[in-house]
């Protein structure tokens, strides 16, 4: 750093929060790229079956696929509401 | 067998229609039979930039439906003998373009050129799908930018997944990165991504990083395709692209900040 940046305003780096933000969402984004097509749809009548029984909003349920060398999980959590 | 390179992008207005222009025109100049053909149906500009919207008589749409041949309608440019465009429909409609249709002339171009580079439109859309479709390689253009480099990643997936070689299980799209509008004075302030940070978030091979410039304006308002402003940044950026995309080995220029005099240095940026 020389000494004139000394005396600049600090600004904030906007490039390494532009590349963090990206990092993220592209990962996130190949993550779901790479899942099977039956996906969405599955995730869909699962959401129907837990509704039969409980009220849930979408937000409440997360369903995630992890991915190994040798097998995939299903992952889905349901987050039920108080009584 | 002609080499056939998409420029795809996702994003609009990041250059892909420049980088056709300068890359085709790069390759017709060093001897190699170049044709380069605009997938935009409706919103045609490649004729624009390379200087022949009045000559247009018959265009792509019209090939794939047996009202002119191909070479009624290649286009033979005036500057560089080995090269011709392929102008796309501007009245028609974006499905004219099919599957079939496109693999049919894109076979017959393949007879007689070395290189067939496919102008893709913005968007994942149709269009887009069948400029990139039987691809060989894959030139992204990426400006350093959120949403730009978000779109080109999501490009990359499709090439990955939808293109004719995902499709048959051969040998997957090379793909290129071609950073455009980069501003290594802003890079070096953090307020632009680097040559790096792209490379990174990407992870695909850097073919070049085009400066951004004012020569590219005047080009393009003259129908001159950039390559051929030989003294300028830009038009020599694109000149390394060309020669990487020939298998050269080129150092990257361009990427670094002028060095600044005294004054100009207490001065800027208040």
């Amino acid at each position: 750093m020389n000494f004139l940046d000394y005396f600049k305003s600090k600004k904030t780096n906007t490039a390494n929060v532009a590349k963090e933000r990206l990092q993220i969402i592209v990962a996130h984004e190949r993550g779901q790229r790479d899942q099977p097509d039956y996906l969405p749809q599955l995730q869909q009548e699962l959401l129907a079956v837990i509704r039969k029984y409980v009220e849930i909003s979408d937000d409440m349920v997360q369903f995630e696929v992890d991915r190994n060398d040798s097998c995939s999980v299903l992952e889905l959590n349901v987050t039920l509401p108080e009584k | 067998m002609a080499r056939i390179i998409v420029v795809t992008s996702g994003k609009g207005g990041v250059g892909k229609t420049t980088t056709s222009a300068s890359i085709s025109t790069g390759l017709a100049k060093r001897g190699h039979k170049t044709v380069v053909i605009d997938f935009d149906v409706g919103l045609r500009n490649l004729d624009l930039i390379m200087n022949c919207e009045r000559r247009v008589v018959y265009d792509f749409v019209n090939v794939i439906q047996g009202e002119a041949s191909l070479n009624q309608a290649l286009i033979k440019d005036k500057r560089v003998e080995t090269l011709f465009i392929l102008p796309a429909s501007q009245t028609r409609e974006k499905e004219a373009l099919t599957k079939e249709g496109v693999e049919k002339i894109i076979n017959e171009l393949s007879e007689t050129f070395d290189y067939i580079v496919c102008d893709s439109p913005a968007g994942i859309e149709h269009g887009a799908l069948m400029a990139l479709y039987y691809a060989d390689e894959a030139i992204v253009v990426t400006n350093p930018e959120v949403s730009s480099v978000r779109d080109s990643d999501r490009i990359l997936g499709i090439l990955q997944s939808k293109s004719r070689r995902a499709e048959m299980g051969q040998d997957p799209v090379k793909e290129h990165l071609l950073l455009t509008r980069y501003n290594p004075d802003r890079v070096e302030r953090g307020e632009m991504l680097s040559v790096n940070d792209v490379e990174e978030i990407l992870a695909i091979p850097l073919l070049g990083v085009i400066p951004e410039s004012q020569v590219v304006l005047n080009a393009s308002n003259q129908g001159l395709p950039v390559i051929l402003e030989d003294q300028s940044d830009a038009g020599q950026a694109y000149d390394d692209a060309v020669a990487r995309l020939l298998g050269e080995d080129r150092e990257h220029r361009f990427m670094t900040a002028q060095k600044k005099g005294f004054f100009s240095r207490m001065f800027k940026g208040s």
